[in-house]
């Protein structure tokens, strides 16, 4: 355990260096000058820029409402997914009826979906939400569907042979065996989600993240530019290091070490 | 043999035949077996593999249904699977996400309140001989260990009947006598009837009261031969050896080598 955690504290200081290094040389090339510091602020700057927006709350208040957005959207969007891609799993009759919709549906880009829901839905919370939603919704949808029709046949004789009831075999065989695409869908959803966010918010807000972007721009403010960007890429790497986090502990049963002969 | 708690266990096969429709055409599978296994009998099914010996079983089971003839267990037509008639397969077939105890308690069948579950999965723990690892998970056993599992699951309801389909064939030589001899303990002390399907001539002659030749595809019973060596049963004894010569004779009768070429 000891070397374990040693390993992976190692893991996490290598995973530094490339940013770290990136960093530093940005600040060299923007002191010296090779850089354009109106539209390439110095990272000192953006992290200056950034602490006060921290302590003017700024920052907090506009992350916090997207967050928002991100759980109200992404807890729609999964549980749809989840419950349209067991059926769809389950029966070959309902996958047949919904392929031809879902390979329409699916491709149609995030961004073409706004001016609709804006149309359908305003321009408040309602049309963000949905957005995300949708977002959330294939690949929570796609891998759920995909686990459920990956189930071992052999497992599920066992069931039979139980004289289990169709929903002791879904609740006890059929969902947890596919549990690790779930999972996967549930991570994937959370990052569409998190990108979906922003998108809706850089072009229809009045608050958000990505609204911050959108505004910072039109006001030419480059750091807070900067700034938000950030926040987004380490608040989503945060967002998939939890799911990661949970996944492992709800997976454990499915880590292939510890293999005895 | 007696019929043992009143309970009738036996087994009766009236002219099973199979046919796989497969896109290529028909594909008999087995031919017009008819076989009848007493109360408490062990039995043991030999023949080289893909003659049709798994299907013969699963078919007995209720998993696969018969083209043509029947199943009955204890005067009872089978057609599905019952927690009456416990499978054991060549694989445990343990659900990886259970630990060795949640795996015993999923063959439960009937209700029973917590305090009676608890004694029955720490009594069939026992049985198997897992004690202390009630709490481990799948992939942290031994193939010996999984298939011990996956027996306590299969006795849990108390099957009359217990087909064992090759059970043994993915375990080292070793441990598989081993489970042969843990194997005979649990039928003497549950008294169920026992079907073992198993291509290794020796685990069928050191186990069963009869063995089943069967043919090649679509396979029939060639031969029944008794075993009549009382237990237990030494590998390297005379009578061992002339019932498993016996056996081998049917398999290589066709081939152009002697016999003792294969001994």
């Amino acid at each position: 355990m000891n070397a374990r955690s040693k390993n992976s504290v190692k893991a996490i200081a290598i995973g530094f260096i490339m940013p770290v290094a990136f960093l530093v040389a940005w600040e060299i090339l923007g002191r010296r000058g090779i850089l354009n510091s109106s539209i390439f602020p110095t990272p000192s700057r953006i992290f200056t820029s950034f602490m006060d927006m921290v302590s003017r709350g700024r920052m907090q208040k506009h992350l916090l409402i997207s967050l928002l957005r991100v759980v109200k959207g992404f807890c729609v969007g999964s549980v749809l997914g989840l419950v349209i891609g067991t059926v769809i799993g389950l029966s070959n009759a309902a996958n047949a009826l919904m392929s031809s919709i879902i390979g329409l549906l699916r491709p149609i880009p995030m961004v073409a979906w706004i001016p609709v829901l804006i149309l359908w839905l305003g321009i408040d919370e309602a049309s963000k939400v949905t957005l995300i939603a949708i977002g959330t919704f294939w690949p929570v949808l796609i891998n759920t569907s995909r686990g459920i029709k990956n189930s071992d046949r052999k497992l599920l004789e066992v069931g039979i042979i139980l004289e289990k009831t169709r929903l002791q075999m879904l609740a006890k065989v059929v969902l947890p065996s596919a549990f690790p695409f779930i999972f996967t869908g549930l991570r994937l959803g959370v990052g569409s989600a998190w990108t979906c966010v922003v998108t809706a918010e850089a072009i229809a807000a009045a608050s958000g993240i990505g609204y911050l972007i959108m505004y910072a721009r039109e006001l030419s403010q480059p750091p807070v530019m900067f700034s938000a960007v950030m926040t987004i890429a380490v608040v989503g790497l945060i967002l998939d290091a939890i799911l990661l986090r949970v996944e492992k502990r709800v997976l454990r049963w499915n880590e292939p070490d510890e293999e005895r002969g | 043999m007696a019929e043992h708690n009143g309970e009738d266990k036996s087994v009766d096969i009236r002219g099973v035949s199979k046919i796989f429709t497969l896109s290529a055409g028909d594909l008999p599978v087995l031919d017009k077996v008819d076989l009848h296994i007493s109360s408490g009998e062990f039995i043991s099914v030999v023949g080289s593999s893909g003659c049709g010996k798994s299907t013969f079983l699963r078919i007995i089971s209720g998993l696969e249904s018969a083209t043509a003839g029947d199943v009955f267990i204890g005067g009872r037509k089978v057609d599905r699977p019952s927690v009456k008639t416990g499978v054991i397969f060549q694989e445990s077939r343990l659900f990886p996400w259970l630990s060795v105890e949640q795996n015993i308690a999923f063959g439960i069948h009937k209700k029973v309140d917590k305090e009676g579950r608890k004694k029955l999965i720490c009594q069939h723990v026992g049985l198997v001989g897992l004690a202390g690892f009630e709490n481990a998970y799948p992939r942290q056993l031994s193939g010996g260990m999984r298939q011990r599992v996956s027996i306590a699951r299969a006795l849990i309801n108390k099957p009359g009947v217990l087909l064992l389909d090759e059970p043994f064939g993915a375990l080292d030589a070793l441990t598989r006598i081993h489970m042969q001899n843990e194997v005979l303990r649990i039928w003497s002390a549950e008294k169920s009837t026992m079907v073992l399907v198993t291509h290794d001539v020796d685990e069928a002659i050191f186990l069963s009261d009869r063995i089943v030749v069967m043919s090649d595809r679509p396979g029939y019973i060639k031969n029944v031969l008794d075993v009549d060596i009382s237990r237990p049963r030494d590998r390297s004894s005379v009578p061992f050896m002339e019932i498993r010569k016996k056996i081998y004779t049917h398999f290589f009768a066709e081939s152009a080598l002697s016999l003792e070429y294969y001994l």
